[in-house]
């Protein structure tokens, strides 16, 4: 059984120079993340065979068994869908490959016999997922498979992703600048700077790098496994359990099992507790680490038992208050983003 | 009515047409994708007949085909048969004189191809032939369509470079627009209005069939 993929590429194109060197593990969703120019695509590029890198994998790319989810579907035009997604499939048969499996995994009934240029574009984008998984490939390589949908698009196909990475056992790496989706979907992360890694690792603890310029301004924040409470119909609010406490997040979920997006823009910090306070949220940490950045604010990390937030607060708060590392204070969350 | 040059020229423009094809589509496949620095080179040299009078063309093709010349010495040596004035010296004039017009579509259509549509295909385990026929192909029908029309028109309109290499042998090599043109020196009017209706007809209904073809396509 292998436990890690290794991934070895270096590439030199005109002033661009891709260098990297890191194993990851063999399961789960592996988050690349990185401004775009940073090499994300290039990388992806070389594990599939469609770029010359000086890997020791000389196979031909349609000798790989990896699946390459490009950001615009790149439906065959002359097939319908069901020949597109067959299409994989009767280049790699005796798989064990379930087509059905795949197709209700995507929700693709309705659409089989459709032309592949009369659909929408999470239509298009999610019968290319159901192509590359009829391959059976080894690994799944998705690069920016949401960037070209608008955002309403997009819900369109993330929860076939999310329902993927809970069904599926292929290792899927996934490349975004968009940290809502890395922190949604991956359990690993990369951060790749100029055609390097600069950081990797499990995606809480990745997270949690505060001087890294990737994951610096909006981007800032925390990822929180935690396990559901109870609902309360009264208020129509969900209680959540994690390490450092609880949490109320509006709205009813099913899910034992979820993980709390806390941006770093959402927490605020109090010295004393209050009570009298509109916001639900108000739990108990300590100050791990501080971090200044450019302009008014600086970014503080706080521990909540096994757990870690990260807020942005303004310097002079932080002066008032005398915020350093050790102090005892209380954030308080405005807002929570739950993935099933 | 003398049917017999027309289906001279019938035969001819079919016969180069497959062979502009099958040969052709791999040029144009090759002049769309490569990034060699020889590719405006082969692409000027495909182009020239459409830039050259058909005499001369003709008249290098007579020489390089002729028992004298490289190629047409070599051929008697094999098969003891000149290939001037026969209907392979034809067949092989017209496939030079026609072979731009049976390249440019394809290049154009493999051009217009997405890259990484083709990537997707190599990904899900096909090969690059396989990518070619399976995915470049079909999707560049009207490529290949247009290739058919233009090397099928383009050598059954052809004259000069006929007369250079093949002559007017009847039954060999005296196709359609060589037999007008020897009407009209012996002055016989009707003879060569007649075969000249008739081109004109055959060659309409040709052109029209396909352009149908093509417009029934595009609604699919």
């Amino acid at each position: 059984m292998v436990t890690t993929i290794q991934l070895k590429h270096s590439v030199h194109k005109g002033a661009f120079h891709l260098d990297v060197d890191v194993s990851i593990p063999a399961t789960g969703i592996t988050g690349v993340f990185g401004e775009s120019g940073s090499g994300k695509t290039t990388l992806l590029r070389c594990i599939a065979g469609l770029e010359e890198s000086s890997s020791n994998d000389r196979r031909p790319v349609h000798k790989r068994r990896i699946g390459y989810v490009f950001q615009q579907p790149q439906l065959f035009a002359h097939l319908n869908v069901r020949k597109n997604i067959e299409y994989g499939l009767r280049r790699n048969p005796d798989r064990g490959v379930s087509f059905a499996g795949v197709v209700r995994l995507l929700e693709l009934e309705g659409l089989l016999d459709r032309p592949a240029t009369e659909l929408s574009g999470g239509e298009a984008q999610r019968v290319s997922i159901a192509r590359v998984l009829c391959q059976a490939p080894e690994l799944i390589l998705m690069d920016e498979p949401l960037a070209a949908l608008d955002e309403r698009r997009k819900d369109d196909v993330l929860p076939y992703l999310d329902r993927l990475h809970a069904q599926s056992s292929v290792p899927i790496i996934y490349v975004s600048h968009n940290i809502d989706e890395i922190c949604r979907l991956s359990d690993h992360l990369l951060i790749m700077d100029n055609g390097r890694v600069v950081a990797d690792g499990d995606l809480q603890s990745t997270l949690m790098l505060l001087d890294l310029p990737q994951l610096a301004g909006r981007n800032a924040g925390a990822v929180i496994e935690a396990s559901l409470s109870r609902y309360d119909p009264e208020y129509d609010l969900t209680l959540f359990r994690f390490s450092g406490g609880e949490l109320w997040v509006p709205g009813k979920f099913d899910s034992d099992a979820v993980r709390l997006r806390i941006a770093a823009n959402d927490v605020s910090l109090t010295v004393v507790p209050t009570e009298s306070s509109t916001i639900l949220n108000i739990l108990p940490a300590v100050i791990d680490a501080t971090v200044p950045e450019s302009g008014a604010t600086q970014l503080l990390r706080l521990k909540l038992g096994e757990d870690f937030l990260i807020a942005r607060i303004t310097r002079r708060s932080s002066q008032k208050l005398q915020l350093q590392v050790g102090v005892k204070v209380y954030a308080q969350i405005k807002s929570v983003t739950v993935r099933l | 009515m003398e049917f017999g040059p027309l289906w001279l020229s019938i035969q001819l423009a079919i016969i180069t047409t497959i062979v502009l094809i099958v040969l052709g589509a791999p040029l144009a496949w090759w002049l769309s994708q490569t990034q060699s620095r020889w590719q405006p080179v082969v692409q000027a040299i495909v182009a020239m007949p459409i830039v050259l009078p058909p005499t001369v063309l003709g008249f290098y093709l007579l020489v390089l085909l002729g028992p004298q010349g490289t190629f047409g010495g070599w051929w008697v040596q094999l098969t003891g048969d000149a290939l001037t004035f026969s209907f392979l010296g034809l067949v092989i004039a017209s496939c030079v004189y026609s072979l731009p017009f049976a390249v440019q579509p394809m290049q154009s259509a493999f051009e217009a191809l997405s890259k990484k549509n083709l990537e997707a295909a190599w990904t899900l385990g096909a090969s690059k032939l396989d990518a070619f026929f399976s995915v470049a192909a079909p999707l560049s029908v009207r490529g290949f369509l247009g290739a058919v029309v233009l090397s099928f028109a383009h050598t059954l309109g052809e004259f000069g470079v006929v007369l250079m290499v093949g002559g007017n042998i009847p039954g060999k090599t005296r196709v359609v627009s060589i037999a007008i043109y020897d009407h009209v020196e012996t002055l016989n009017y009707g003879a060569a209005n007649r075969l000249s209706l008739l081109l004109i007809g055959f060659a309409f209904v040709v052109l029209f069939g396909m352009f149908l073809v093509n417009r029934r396509r595009r609604s699919w």
